[in-house]
């Protein structure tokens, strides 16, 4: 088998079959990275996994989950100003959790070098929105390099660290979700091992570093001349693409997978048009550009989400008066989505019909019903809505946070009836509660989100006298983004730790109402939360169950697993239909009859659905019905 | 290489990751260029994996334009004919592993289950070749994928990729005997 941490520390060159997320950590390695933080979110877990392949003394970085992504920034600019070069990376919406911090980078001297490696989310696919990141480098005067497939994120990764290090500033190297998760051969260079300087480096003659009064305004003035730099550097990079097909007419400037699809799509067309494909995409090579813009009649500007360039290119011509068309986004529609093959297509085929074929205007149906995520088999959060939507009245109004428990909020259960963003829901819940006697709020969240950014909002509703009752749906680890350990876990990325409890902290918060019940005692759940939703009080509810994914996960690591399951008297069913209609757990399955069976594939033998059935028509895993069937 | 884009589709949790990965590294190994992305979202929780895989000379995009694969490979019924209807092109080839996992709106009984003659009428109407694979006797349903690449390369549905490059592509991603196993059950299967 191919181990990942061989590759990732081979001495020689090589090339491999990786995926983004893959390709960046041997950058990282080549580069001679030393700290690396993080906090987990979708499209950029895998980085941290890969860092995990690396055993933890041969790792030639620190690297650690932080508690959020403001934390794990702030962290990076420590050991940054220190003199390690540092990076750190997270999600496209950890960037707004990060912000207070980040938009002050670029006023620094960063004497080590520090990069920021953003997975945004064009098309939402598993986040909150599909915000544009690059507007927050505008903001800050903070350069972007954009790779389109895997070998791009090697090679922008060593670009932006050498950048960052020799201008000692902040650079972004911008992901998108299918250039994190794509995969191909990609042809990496050398390593050769140097023992690293740890001397700490950090020296207030370096600054100013604080950033106060009139020294603001200087610093400000600092990182626009930085930026000035980084821009020449974007004029001259390789990085750059030209792709010249001698087409005098018409150009295409474009950028990260655009790009990509727009190759495929004009395979086959009639007279090409010339392109120009920037690695930098802030700042931007102004004089290439220019000369770009000069050379041709019409220019479209094919950009993702956001008209961030286009306005920028749009600009240099109105400054210079060229005598070019520029052609951006005309409606609605060219600022949603990803930019795929399909979307490139009609957004060119809209500039110029008679470049390429008419593009299928609307996708074939989808002939199947929709398959919505699911808690999974065995869920303590399924037990939980369960028992929670007993206890409460059908217009007492339930506030989600970001989890797996989010998903409550689809059918049979309809809990947690608003979401915003990580931590969100104590504070939204107690904003409901103002002027609102009759309808109760409860406010959920699980356990990474406590320590993420939920603190503040819990606060302020002991500070401040808000009687609504948070749950806390505490499984252990943060599940959602693929199991990262949390405070409460009692492991860090790399060792042990002393868990931090939730119980605890609350106490100490001086909260007086504090239950806590495993969520498979369903009635008990269900009692508790009659009692603590009718205190006029700030009361909480841990509601407790270990992630049964994690668990069975780690069950199969071991030889003699055999996987259980329940099965369901046929003689004692009534088809009445709760475990399917109100439990809901995706194993029961529903024939033409009516009858309901379990998918052996799917059930775990957790044993929680059993006390659902009005009947008693679920029999444990391992035990036989009256019909001796097993 | 003529370009061959191949669709995979199935359930969050049926291994759908491991046999586009093997498909993935033998294409490579054959000496093919190729490219795939892979689609999780929030599947880990029961929802669609899907992932797309483009093999040839003239790719830039692993992503497969709508309608245009030329390969859809399914681990699970309702899947397989919501990839036929959406993702394979007419005359292209369907492969799917004939089991059951019931969507939300069938299970609480607002829609009607897909039952395989829906699959059989709508790649009749289209040229489209179907294989539906099931075996009752695996020891594992973590097997289903391997017995589906079994099919895949009993069947050739993949051009220009030989034995040897998918039994490299596997050692490639497990040792043991995790790799003993599926190797047995993905050369039983070749012979059955
Ligand atoms: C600012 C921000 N960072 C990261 C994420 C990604 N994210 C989505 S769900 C989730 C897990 C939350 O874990 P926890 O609160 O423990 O709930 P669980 O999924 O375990 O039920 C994270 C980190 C996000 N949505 N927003």
């Amino acid at each position: 088998m191919k181990k990942m941490e061989d590759m990732l520390l081979r001495r020689e060159a090589f090339s491999e079959v990786v995926m983004g997320n893959t390709a960046i950590v041997r950058a990282m390695v080549e580069a001679g990275t030393r700290v690396v933080s993080s906090y987990p979110g979708s499209p950029t877990p895998e980085i941290a996994l890969a860092i995990q392949s690396i055993p933890k003394n041969d790792r030639p970085f620190y690297f650690e989950f932080s508690t959020n992504e403001k934390v794990a920034t702030e962290l990076a600019y420590g050991a940054a100003v220190n003199g390690h070069l540092s990076t750190v990376f997270f999600k496209s919406v950890g960037l707004n959790v990060a912000a207070d911090t980040f938009v002050q980078l670029s006023l620094m001297n960063i004497i080590g070098g520090m990069v920021v490696v953003l997975g945004d989310d064009p098309g939402a696919n598993s986040s909150q929105n599909e915000q544009d990141n690059r507007h927050y480098a505008r903001m800050s005067y903070t350069p972007v390099l954009e790779p389109a497939d895997p070998d791009e994120v090697y090679r922008f990764y060593l670009e932006a660290a050498r950048l960052s290090q020799t201008l000692r500033m902040p650079v972004i190297l911008r992901l998108t979700t299918h250039v994190c998760h794509a995969k191909e051969r990609v042809a990496f260079g050398s390593w050769s091992p140097v023992q690293p300087d740890d001397t700490p480096r950090f020296d207030p003659a370096n600054g100013p570093y604080i950033p106060l009064t009139t020294h603001a305004i200087e610093m400000k003035r600092a990182a626009l001349a930085r930026l000035e730099q980084v821009r020449q550097r974007a004029e001259e990079t390789e990085l750059n693409r030209f792709i010249d097909n001698g087409n005098r007419l018409r150009g295409v400037i474009t950028m990260g997978l655009s790009f990509l699809s727009l190759m495929d799509v004009l395979d086959g067309a009639a007279a090409q048009p010339d392109i120009l494909k920037l690695a930098y995409v802030h700042p931007l090579p102004r004089k290439k550009i220019v000369r770009f813009l000069s050379s041709h009649q019409e220019i479209k500007v094919l950009e993702e989400l956001d008209d961030v360039v286009e306005n920028q290119i749009k600009a240099i011509a109105f400054d210079l008066q060229l005598p070019v068309k520029i052609f951006g986004k005309t409606q609605p529609e060219d600022w949603i989505g990803e930019y795929t093959p399909d979307k490139v297509h009609q957004v060119l085929y809209a500039t110029w019909p008679d470049m390429v074929q008419p593009a299928p205007t609307s996708e074939a149906e989808d002939p199947a019903p929709h398959r919505p995520p699911q808690m999974c088999p065995g869920c303590g959060h399924r037990s939980a809505f369960h028992a929670i939507k007993q206890a409460l009245a059908p217009t007492d109004i339930t506030v989600a946070d970001i989890g797996c428990h989010t998903l409550g909020f689809l059918p049979p259960y309809e809990i947690g009836q608003l979401l915003m963003c990580m931590g969100a829901s104590t504070a939204m819940a107690s904003g409901l509660r103002l002027f609102n006697t009759s309808r109760k709020v409860v406010a959920f969240m699980g356990d990474s989100t406590f320590f993420h950014a939920a603190l503040p909002g819990i606060i302020n509703a002991i500070f401040n006298h808000h009687p609504i009752t948070l749950i806390l749906m505490e499984n252990g680890t943060t599940a959602m983004t693929g199991h990262q350990d949390n405070p409460a876990s009692g492991k860090n990325f790399n060792e042990e730790t002393d868990k931090i409890p939730v119980r605890q902290v609350l106490e100490g918060l001086g909260i007086k109402h504090i239950a806590e019940v495993d969520t498979y005692q369903q009635a008990k759940l269900a009692e508790l939360v009659v009692e603590a939703t009718s205190i006029d009080e700030f009361s909480v509810v841990i509601a407790r169950h270990p992630c049964m994914l994690k668990f069975t996960r780690e069950q199969r690591k071991n030889s003699t697993y055999q996987q259980k399951h329940v099965t369901i008297d046929q003689g004692v069913c009534e088809r009445i239909h709760t475990c399917i209609g109100a439990f809901g757990c995706p194993t029961f399955t529903r024939d033409t009859e009516g009858n309901v069976t379990i998918n052996t594939d799917l059930c775990i033998g957790d044993g929680s659905c059993i006390q659902t059935c009005p009947t008693k028509a679920i029999i444990p895993a391992g035990k036989k019905d009256k019909g001796g069937a097993a | 290489m003529k370009a061959f884009s191949i669709y995979l589709t199935g359930v969050g949790g049926q291994g759908i990751g491991l046999i586009s990965e093997i498909i993935l590294r033998a294409a490579d190994h054959a000496g093919h260029p190729v490219k795939s992305v892979d689609t999780h979202g929030l599947a880990q929780r029961g929802g669609i994996v899907v992932s797309q895989i483009r093999i040839g000379d003239k790719i830039f995009s692993p992503i497969i334009p709508a309608g245009q694969a030329d390969l859809v490979i399914s681990l699970e019924r309702h899947e397989a004919f919501r990839a036929a209807g959406t993702a394979l092109k007419d005359k292209g080839c369907l492969i799917y592993y004939n089991t059951v996992w019931q969507p939300l709106s069938v299970r609480l009984n607002q829609t009607a289950e897909i039952e395989e003659s829906y699959i059989q009428d709508l790649c009749r109407a289209r040229g489209i070749q179907v294989i539906s694979v099931f075996h009752a006797d695996l020891p594992d349903i973590r097997m289903q994928n391997m017995a589906m690449l079994s099919e895949i390369h009993r069947h050739r549905m993949i051009p220009d990729i030989d034995l040897e490059h998918y039994q490299t592509a596997m050692a490639d991603l497990m040792s043991g005997t995790m790799l003993a196993e599926n190797r047995a059950l993905f050369d039983k299967r070749l012979t059955a």
